[in-house]
């Protein structure tokens, strides 16, 4: 399906023949995500239809309090320094963003009054500008008024490189930020942008004060007493936080939202493990909800039945997969293993590739080890389980692997390992410590053994795995192996920079100290124009093909195996009311509309 | 006395600086890096992470980062956690009294239970209760923390529903709601520790009356018509005392070495959670602070069971 084909689909919905919600459901089986469908509709001037939670009814205060536990415990309390989604949820409860992703990728207001559209207007028609509106009866913690200032502050303090903000990524792109009244300021970026909401928006886009900060932009960044002491515009007013232990919050009595928040108190525990944290929510009620609960699917079943609690699964960007090296482990250049001079002895027969697709049993990875916590897909940009993609397609097949491997001119040899040329048919194959992965690894290997294809397994701690350490060559981004599996996340509803993972300039190498974000190596022509093309094309359905196009030239050239894609889970407390989760933002995104049975 | 006392305490200084530089040393070789969470974040681009470690001084060569420790150190300066930016000490102040308390209630517990009954079966070696109480004991130091902290858990909070697992140091209520939710939350990790110490020292405890109370002062205390509570608390216990008071000076330590598991399991915010979590993090300045409070604890136990020894059995004097 290419651009036209797009086009016409968007003609239907024009015409009220096709549903928004089958249309999304048709651009998803493309292997797109949802925020992307919404995003096409949006701009193709089809009102997105927003969605509507039909939200309980409450009022402010006497809701008690509510008890939240996250298995990793907050540390800090500044969102431009979060070291992960612990530090970014511990600060949402009290700053806010512009806007918030839903669970379909559609901005929502917070501080803004409205969502910029091509529209309305707010959003230049070449990209290159997007002018935001703020809600004006907002106020700090402080009593002091929220105005444009802080947010032009916001992208000032983060540019600074002497700050070192991990949110840097989200705002470089801008030019310069113009503050066109006291509650309107415009973007100016630097090239087209169709993502024009990575800064201010979702977990990476909550606004510091100006007042507060001001006086630490810089080197003296640590030194803000406020980096532990927020006052922000959320629902909760800071109360007490312990770093690596706990976070409390108070109602906010000036909150900008009529009604809200229900909570007169929240409590955010942290530590512990995951299991226990599932416990304290589905066993004995002792909490209302539970972050990340990567525990078997099995056991949140069992614990499910007791009737007090239940996981919450909604869809996001994690894909579990297999890479496959493009270039040869086994030979060192220049003190380098993997070296972008070599090819990989084996791996580079495309038809050893193809073999090796389907010998992977994604069916049985999901039904024996992850059920509904992964679900098995042949995308690597992925969406809900019940969208399967059209254009690829994955099986499980031994003897079509066998087939191509014949045809190749493979041969068995006496220890039935498939051999040509004096080269082996052998790979070791990495992963992290992690009985999910090691359980795969094992499905994987067996299948292949079938096929005459010898895995290795190596298994390594993960803190040396997934570190950035130059000198390990243990860690991913070395890839010392050929084989390696992982999960890598999307974490914003638009697939640029996820997909930068392929692209010839990233790869990672001695001379950017591994920190390349290409691991497989791989070098596409095609997909690097394809790639530079999506990064300003402003036309929505463009850029869809686009997408589509990157993600099928992954696929097809088995640059990675995806397994499963891995939604994300949460325990929440059967009394709990209007807890929605969004794949694409943080857990508190809309942390001011919970409430609870009395 | 306190010449013993000042060549002991310059002596620890060495065995101090040789832990330290152990310790920093193991903690540089081991793998990983406190940004591994950036590391592998799509959005967070490579330069924040290189500009993070250069300006913590993480890419200096290793014996340079060492003397600027034990500088810091020197002038009382502990350092900041590169994960929380806060300043070691304060985070450390923050998590011990809720160390402080388990440990402490723990230890009450232990020895409530070990010396009267330690005592007891002494007094009637290989009756019923003796074997009963040696049998309880065996049991109980076989069985490592973790395991009870577990067991305790499945079956208090999980089948019976009584008590919280969950260790919460802020708890909001006021009063005398505040005291019995503090002691509620409380039962299981002192009970854990306190069971698992009392073991041990039950035994010590046997064995040490057993010693004593065969000896002929006792028989002279009851000859000379002392009552028997009086014999057995002033010159059976007492005596008896002396040696397990060592041990459990000793014995400090390793306390705070279970503590570790037991906190991680209850989520108590004590230094032992502390240290789990910046290991795991890599987080070097909280975890050399928090290992190098552990081996000053070890020698100045050490130090304090040799002194207690002397203070208990006037014989023994310092030179």
């Amino acid at each position: 399906m290419g651009e036209r084909d797009l086009r016409m689909l968007l003609d239907e919905v024009r015409r009220g023949r096709l549903s928004r919600r089958r249309f999304v459901q048709m651009i998803v089986g493309l292997g797109l995500t949802a925020p992307m469908a919404a995003q096409m509709l949006a701009s193709a001037g089809l009102a997105q239809a927003q969605t509507k939670w039909t939200l309980n009814p409450t009022k402010r205060g006497g809701g008690g309090i509510v008890k939240t536990l996250w298995w990793q415990a907050p540390t800090l309390l500044n969102p431009h320094f979060a070291n992960g989604t612990k530090d970014q949820d511990a600060s949402r409860v009290f700053y806010e963003p512009l806007g918030a992703y839903d669970p379909d990728g559609n901005i929502v207001p917070v501080l803004a009054a409205e969502v910029p559209s091509l529209q309305n207007g707010q959003v230049a028609k070449d990209g290159l500008s997007v002018t935001w509106r703020l809600k004006k009866n907002v106020v700090w913690h402080d009593g002091k008024p929220f105005t444009a200032d802080d947010v032009v502050f916001n992208w000032e303090y983060v540019q600074d490189p002497a700050t070192s903000a991990v949110t840097v990524g989200q705002y470089r792109d801008i030019s310069r930020i113009d503050k066109l009244d006291s509650h309107t300021v415009k973007l100016v970026f630097k090239s087209p942008m169709p993502f024009w909401s990575a800064a201010f928006c979702g977990p990476t886009g909550m606004i510091i004060p100006k007042h507060l900060f001001q006086a630490y932009k810089g080197d003296k960044s640590r030194e803000a007493p406020t980096n532990l002491k927020p006052v922000g515009t959320g629902p909760y007013r800071f109360v007490d936080f312990k770093p690596g232990d706990i976070v409390r919050g108070e109602l906010n009595a000036s909150y900008h939202v009529a009604n809200r928040p229900f909570f007169d108190q929240i409590e955010m525990k942290g530590g512990g493990d995951a299991p226990s944290a599932a416990r304290a929510v589905l066993q004995t009620g002792e909490f209302d909800y539970a972050w990340n609960m990567q525990v078997e699917d099995e056991i949140l079943r069992r614990w499910e039945q007791g009737g007090k609690g239940r996981a919450d699964i909604v869809s996001g960007g994690n894909i579990e997969h297999i890479q496959l090296n493009t270039t040869d482990p086994w030979t060192e250049v220049d003190g380098e293993r993997s070296s972008t001079k070599t090819k990989h002895p084996v791996l580079s027969d495309p038809a050893v590739r193809q073999a090796l697709n389907v010998l992977v049993d994604r069916g049985s990875v999901q039904e024996e080890i992850y059920g509904r916590t992964g679900v098995a897909t042949a995308n690597f940009i992925n969406a809900p389980s019940r969208f399967v993609s059209k254009n690829t397609k994955w099986e499980f097949n031994v003897d079509k692997a066998n087939q191509i491997l014949d045809a190749a001119g493979w041969k068995r040899g006496g220890d039935g390992i498939r051999a040509k040329d004096g080269k082996k048919l052998k790979f070791l194959y990495q992963t992290s410590i992690n009985a999910p992965r090691q359980k795969t690894q094992q499905i994987v290997k067996q299948a292949c053994a079938k096929a005459g294809i010898d895995l290795e397994l190596k298994s390594i701690t993960a803190n040396v795995f997934f570190s950035s350490d130059p000198a390990n060559p243990d860690t991913f981004p070395h890839f010392s192996t050929d084989l390696q599996m992982f999960t890598t996340t999307m974490t914003q509803p638009d697939p640029q920079r996820f997909m930068d993972q392929f692209v010839s300039w990233e790869v990672a190498s001695k001379d950017n100290k591994w920190a390349g974000r290409n691991p497989t190596r791989w070098r596409n022509e095609e997909y690097d124009r394809a790639w530079k093309a999506a990064e300003t094309e402003m036309d929505p359905v463009k850029r869809a093909a686009l997408f589509v196009k990157m993600n099928d030239l992954v696929i097809q050239n088995v640059v990675v195996i995806p397994v499963v894609f891995r939604p994300r889970v949460a325990a929440i407390s059967n009394r709990m009311r209007d807890v929605v989760q969004s794949g694409w933002d943080g857990d508190f995104w809309a942390l001011a509309y919970w409430s609870k049975q009395a | 006395m306190s010449k013993y006392l000042l060549r002991r305490t310059l002596i620890s200084i060495p065995v101090l600086a040789g832990i330290s530089a152990v310790l920093f040393t193991i903690l540089a070789l081991a793998p990983g890096d406190p940004f591994e969470e950036l590391a592998t974040n799509p959005n967070v681009p490579a330069e924040v992470r290189m500009n993070l470690r250069a300006k913590f001084g993480l890419d200096d060569p290793l014996p340079l980062r060492y003397a600027r420790w034990v500088v810091a150190m020197a002038r009382g300066d502990w350092g900041f956690s590169f994960v929380s930016r806060v300043d070691v000490d304060t985070l450390i102040l923050q998590r011990l009294p809720a160390t402080l308390a388990v440990l402490g209630a723990a230890s009450l517990v232990a020895i409530l239970i070990a010396i009267p009954i330690g005592t007891y079966s002494a007094l009637r070696p290989y009756s019923i209760f003796d074997q009963a109480a040696t049998t309880l004991a065996f049991i109980g130091f076989s069985l490592p923390t973790f395991f009870t902290g577990l067991l305790f858990i499945l079956l208090f909070s999980i089948h019976l529903d009584w008590l919280p697992f969950i260790y919460r140091a802020d708890i909001s209520a006021t009063g005398w709601q505040w005291y019995w939710e503090h002691v509620r939350q409380a039962i299981m990790p002192v009970a854990v520790l306190g069971l698992f110490q009392a073991a041990s020292m039950t035994r010590f405890m046997r064995a040490a009356v057993l010693d004593v109370v065969r000896l002929d002062y006792v028989n002279t205390a009851r000859a000379k018509g002392l009552s028997e509570g009086t014999t057995l608390v002033k010159h059976v216990v007492r005596n008896a005392l002396i040696p397990v008071v060592t041990l459990v000076a000793l014995q400090i330590p390793n306390i705070f070495g279970g503590a570790i598991v037991t906190e991680q399991i209850f989520r108590v915010p004590g230094i032992g959670s502390l240290l789990i979590a910046s290991i795991l993090a890599n987080d070097t300045p909280v975890v050399m602070a928090v290992t190098f409070i552990f081996s000053c604890l070890v020698v100045v136990s050490n130090l304090a069971a040799d002194l207690l020894y002397g203070w208990l059995d006037p014989r023994i004097s310092y030179r």
